[in-house]
């Protein structure tokens, strides 16, 4: 390791902001050497608490975070907060505008926000994002709260980062919440509907409240908007029966309303993930998610350097239009050379 | 692995501090910015001096371009300087400003630190090749 980033890292450690934002840009290049800095602050990780927002466009995501953000900052924790925005699929470029919705916490450096293009990722996360939350972890944040690119059905890489995941649903989106079921809605810990003050909102509200299987007992015993773990008889001898049952909150994001009780279900789906031993099994799939993708992104890369000795990718394109090969044949091609090499190895 | 081939993406903070509500300009540069493949964070208007350098910290910015319009650009521009220097932030950033700046101001505020100063009627282009070839090595 250079000595340049060992700097970095005791300055991560000793809570200097600058070097702070200095690593997340390293993570975030894919710098020289970001996969030791990275590898040197995973073990400092593993204490704080990862929330992700997501939702689509305009649904108040931003305006949320701001208002969480402030919340905890009364109670004396220190918060990170990524946010997400798209990038041009043409350019690269990116205007990235979270950070204007959130002023409430100006002048507070230890309400840290950074602002991450997608760069090019289809999942509503950039590939950094995961690291980024190691740096601010490792950092000594409390909560780190990682808001998603606007998400339409299947920007879902959201759960592989977080413990908790709050979707919003704005009011008199019922025909979206129809389109939304089979992705998005599937992933939340928790449901908000924000900006709970328009028409519409209480009908999303009970239709959100009929597809998580609320329904009429949700009526009855007038528990509707808490979250509690269903099936609490059977946990004392199968903690791995207990369910847990999102719930929804209303939130009028833009005055604060519903903030302080949005934050006491993320504290139940917390207690939830830890008496469950959920959060164990979240954080293992994490672990398994994480290696796999770096994996495939190292390979990825060795096939490109292999894509670059066989002519480029244009020449390979060219010899399909002009020559008719079939991509098959020359995948084939590409990989028989990296096969046989691993089977020499494990055979040796 | 080495990251040696692959290029930077510079990131941009396009800034509107003090109390002027014109912000077409800002629009239109974050706009050229975004199309130039840069990553621009948009300030949003009537920023503070101090929170202009908050986002320029926490952002890891490579360019602080700061649009005023309303004359007060003595009395802003300086505090911002000060407050890069005061998180270490100063000398690896590039720092612009945009808009109506009497020429006797240009001076003073480039020996205070700024690169450059743009006026009405600069060529989008020239402000985004100036970017590139003075963006700060790292």
């Amino acid at each position: 390791m250079s000595g340049e980033q060992q700097t970095l890292i005791e300055g991560l450690l000793a809570g200097e902001y600058r070097a702070l934002a200095r690593a997340i840009t390293v993570i975030e290049n894919r710098e020289g050497g970001y996969r030791e800095l990275v590898a040197a602050l995973h073990g400092y990780t593993g204490n704080a608490d990862v929330i992700g927002i997501t939702g689509s466009p305009g649904s108040g995501k931003s305006t949320l975070v701001d208002k969480l953000a402030l919340t905890y900052r009364e109670r004396d924790e220190q918060v990170g907060i990524i946010a997400v925005d798209p990038s041009s699929p043409y350019t690269g470029g990116a205007v990235l505008g979270d950070r204007i919705r959130m002023a409430s916490n100006v002048g507070d450096m230890d309400v840290f926000v950074r602002s991450m293009s997608a760069r090019g990722s289809l999942g509503g996360l950039s590939t950094a994002t995961a690291d980024a939350v190691k740096a601010f972890d490792a950092f000594g944040m409390d909560r780190i709260i990682i808001e998603t690119v606007g998400a339409g059905q299947n920007e879902i890489d959201i759960v592989r980062a977080a413990d908790t995941v709050a979707v919003l649903v704005p009011p008199g989106s019922g025909d979206t919440v129809q389109t939304l079921k089979a992705g998005i809605l599937e992933i939340a810990d928790v449901f908000v509907v924000n900006k709970a003050d328009l028409d519409g909102a209480d009908r999303t509200v009970m239709e959100l409240r009929e597809m998580v299987g609320l329904g009429d007992e949700a009526i009855i015993d007038g528990g509707a908007k808490h979250g509690h773990a269903t099936g609490t008889e059977s946990t004392e001898n199968d903690p791995e029966e207990a369910d847990w049952t999102p719930p929804i909150v209303e939130t009028v994001a833009t005055r604060g309303d519903g903030v302080d009780e949005l934050i006491e279900e993320f504290a139940a789906h917390g207690s939830y993930l830890d008496e469950s031993g959920r959060r164990a099994e979240r954080e293992r799939t994490r672990s398994a998610e994480e290696l796999r993708q770096l994996l495939r992104s190292d390979l990825n890369g060795m096939v490109e350097d292999e894509i670059e000795q066989q002519g480029g990718i244009d020449a390979l394109v060219e010899s399909m239009i002009d020559g008719d090969r079939d991509p098959y044949t020359l995948s084939d091609e590409i990989l028989t050379p990296i096969e046989e090499c691993l089977a020499e190895q494990r055979e040796g | 692995m080495s990251a040696d081939g692959q290029q930077r993406t510079i990131r941009c903070l396009v800034a509107k501090v003090g109390l002027d509500g014109h912000d077409r300009g800002a629009h239109v540069i974050a706009r050229a910015f975004r199309d130039a493949g840069f990553e621009v964070i948009y300030s949003g208007l009537h920023k503070a001096p101090e929170e202009i350098v908050q986002a320029a910290v926490q952002e890891d910015v490579d360019v602080l371009g700061i649009s005023i319009l309303s004359g007060a650009h003595n009395t802003l521009v300086p505090k911002v300087v000060d407050g890069l220097k005061e998180y270490d932030a100063f000398e690896d950033s590039l720092l612009l400003v945009g808009g109506v700046i009497p020429d006797d101001d240009k001076a003073a505020l480039k020996e205070k630190g700024v690169a450059e100063v743009f006026g009405p009627g600069t060529e989008l282009e020239e402000t985004i090749e100036f970017v590139r070839e003075n963006v700060p090595e790292r």
